[in-house]
């Protein structure tokens, strides 16, 4: 009896060590045995309103994968492009990122040609998994944004103020435009340096020529100059930016020939600094207080250094005239300085000192549109208050109409 | 023909930069011009460098009848030294040592220095703006000391940083808001007037 109850001990012993050696060999197993899953919900679209060089991915992980803690390490994102025969990788997708779902702008495709993707899912032993291909896709061109079509009536509407200003002023319609203080201090200040036999110095701003600002500072240089010219003295025009000091040099130069006084232009007198903004700064505030200016003039676009010129040049006792479109520089500005040219002023600039019929025009042009401005916003205040009262439908889609949309 | 082929070339870029935003398909022909800008700058660069040496070679060489040199000449002699001494150490190190030495122990200090001096020029600007002088004088002093306290952690108990918030976010809003629409608008007005060569002072004379 004893003999029988120790054999079948012995043998549920076997049992049981068969049984623990079973199922700790699964946990020793390597991930990668497990099955490797492909990706799942694999999509390809075209991405809307671009010029049909991008197509939009995205799939999601593999069943049963969950943060790449079930051996799954990377998965690849394979595309055929037109005229290959074989797939090859476009981009890799860590298995560890923490996403659900992984998605991919693939760009520089040719517009209208078909592409197809599939996903490998890659195992940790090298163990891979495809999905089936997705259907050709084609990068489709678009022709016009859609969502900009508000802007283009609102452009159009502008552009047609304005030429119908012009048209008017050129057919003798009088144009009165509101005094500007700043502006008018301008021939004061050519002035001032003439008696005192001082030169002036003007600023264009530190920005490049692409900025709307600095076109209009070099406007106002060339009226300026023409004056400066007329009255026989200097003006200094120191530059930072490479591509404004050529252009600025020329303002100057054909200014002083059209005032009559070719010989007076000192080519020495429009330079280039430097291209660094402090540097630039310190160098003109050298100047101020070398060659003591009778005026000096910051008109075009500011940054950090517009106190540093300003207050340098108040310190030695010039007459300061200063313009800017950047609102966080206006308050330096307005206390430093002697006259502030504030915002649009700047633009109206060139046409209130020249005070040429067809650029005052586009100054009426720009007003009317302002008020057609205001009566947009006034609208879009009541809809967006009735929006709230009646809770949607249709003053909504109304607001969606004039609502101005940026970028693509 | 001066004049004409500049406001032609001005006229196409300008409507075509106009019309591209309204357009996905110009795109990469908006990126390939963009990117023509940096050749463009590169070149003037070059002018630039040129424009800054004759300028001070011009001022430490004698001249005028009396053969003197321009009395700020140390300056500039100053200004070429440096130039040349940072190109040599640009293109002869590789940007090594000694030109990351010369950037970090002389050049950004100077620089740090000069955007430091605003702290002090902040205050003298301060000073002058907060004279009491006028009703607008007294109404921007207020404000001013609102939002100014308001920043500050202890102005919490006394509900100031609530006006400087109703400040910053009311008359102050509405006034900036009133400022970039003008700015916006003045901007098109130029962009048009420059496109369609009604403005040409950036040209000079702008006649033939």
């Amino acid at each position: 009896m004893g003999e029988i109850v120790a054999t079948l001990t012995a043998r549920r012993s076997f049992v049981g060590s068969l049984c623990f050696l079973a199922v700790l060999s699964l946990f020793l197993l390597p991930a990668s045995a497990w099955a490797v899953e492909p990706a799942l919900d694999l999509t390809v679209k075209d991405k809307p309103l671009d010029a049909g060089e991008v197509l939009k991915i995205a799939f999601s992980r593999a069943s049963g994968d969950s943060l790449g803690r079930t051996g799954i390490v990377r998965y690849e994102l394979l595309r055929q492009a037109p005229g290959e025969a074989v797939f090859k990788v476009a981009r890799s997708f860590a298995a560890s990122q923490r996403l659900g779902r992984f998605t991919y702008d693939d760009t520089g495709l040719k517009p209208g040609k078909h592409y197809q993707y599939k996903v490998r899912t890659v195992g940790a032993d090298g163990f891979t998994a495809e999905t089936a291909p997705c259907p050709p896709t084609a990068p489709r061109r678009q022709w016009f944004f859609t969502n900009k079509l508000n802007t283009l009536v609102a452009t159009a509407i502008f552009c047609a103020f304005v030429l119908g200003f012009i048209h008017a002023a050129r057919r003798g319609r009088p144009m009165f435009i509101r005094r500007i203080a700043g502006l008018d201090a301008i021939d004061e200040a050519v002035g001032r340096c003439t008696e005192m036999g001082k030169p002036t110095l003007y600023v264009p701003g530190i920005s490049t020529i692409s900025d709307v600002a600095t076109i209009a500072s070099l406007n106002i240089l060339g009226q300026v100059a023409k004056k400066i010219a007329q009255y026989q003295t200097r003006i200094l025009v120191p530059n930072r930016d490479p591509i404004v000091f050529p252009v600025a040099q020329d303002v100057v130069k054909e200014a002083f020939i059209e005032a009559g006084y070719p010989h007076n232009y000192r080519s020495d007198d429009v330079y280039f600094v430097t291209n660094d903004q402090f540097a630039y700064a310190a160098a003109v505030c050298g100047t101020m207080v070398r060659e003591k200016p009778g005026a000096n003039l910051f008109l075009g676009m500011f940054y950090a250094e517009s106190l540093v010129l300003a207050e340098t040049g108040a310190s030695v006792g010039a007459i300061q005239i200063a313009g800017t479109d950047a609102i966080s520089q206006l308050p330096f500005f307005v206390t430093a300085c002697d006259y502030t040219i504030i915002g649009e002023e700047l633009y109206a600039a060139s046409a209130y000192i020249g005070r040429e019929p067809t650029l005052l025009g586009t100054l009426k042009g720009q007003d009317l549109f302002k008020m057609v401005c205001l009566g947009v916003i006034c609208l879009g205040v009541l809809l967006m208050t009735l929006g709230v009262i009646f809770r949607g439908k249709p003053y909504d889609d109304i607001l969606q109409l004039i609502t101005v949309r940026s970028g693509s | 023909m001066k004049t004409q082929i500049p406001l032609l070339i001005c006229l196409v870029a300008g409507l075509f930069m106009g019309l591209q935003y309204f357009i996905p398909a110009a795109l990469p022909v908006y990126n390939r011009v963009n990117d023509y800008i940096q050749v463009v700058t590169a070149f003037s660069l070059v002018l630039g460098v040129v424009n800054l040496i004759h300028r001070h070679i011009g001022r430490m060489r004698p001249s005028g009848p009396q053969r003197r040199r321009h009395r700020d000449w140390p300056f500039s002699l100053a200004a070429l030294v440096g130039l040349v001494v940072m190109l040599f150490a640009g293109f002869g190190t590789q940007r090594g040592p000694i030109f990351q030495s010369l950037f970090n122990s002389i050049l950004l200090p100077v620089q740090s220095t000069m955007f430091a001096l605003l702290a002090f020029y902040l205050a003298s600007a301060a000073f002058r703006a907060f004279r009491v002088r006028s009703v607008d004088a007294v109404v921007l002093l207020v404000s001013a000391v609102v939002v100014m306290v308001g920043r500050l952690d202890d102005g919490g108990a006394l509900g100031i940083p609530w006006l400087s918030r109703q400040i910053l976010n009311g008359p102050n809003l509405v006034a900036k808001r009133a400022i970039i629409l003008g700015v916006g608008l003045g901007m098109a007005a130029t962009a048009l007037k420059v496109v369609l060569g009604l403005e040409r002072s950036y040209l000079g004379s702008g006649k033939e």
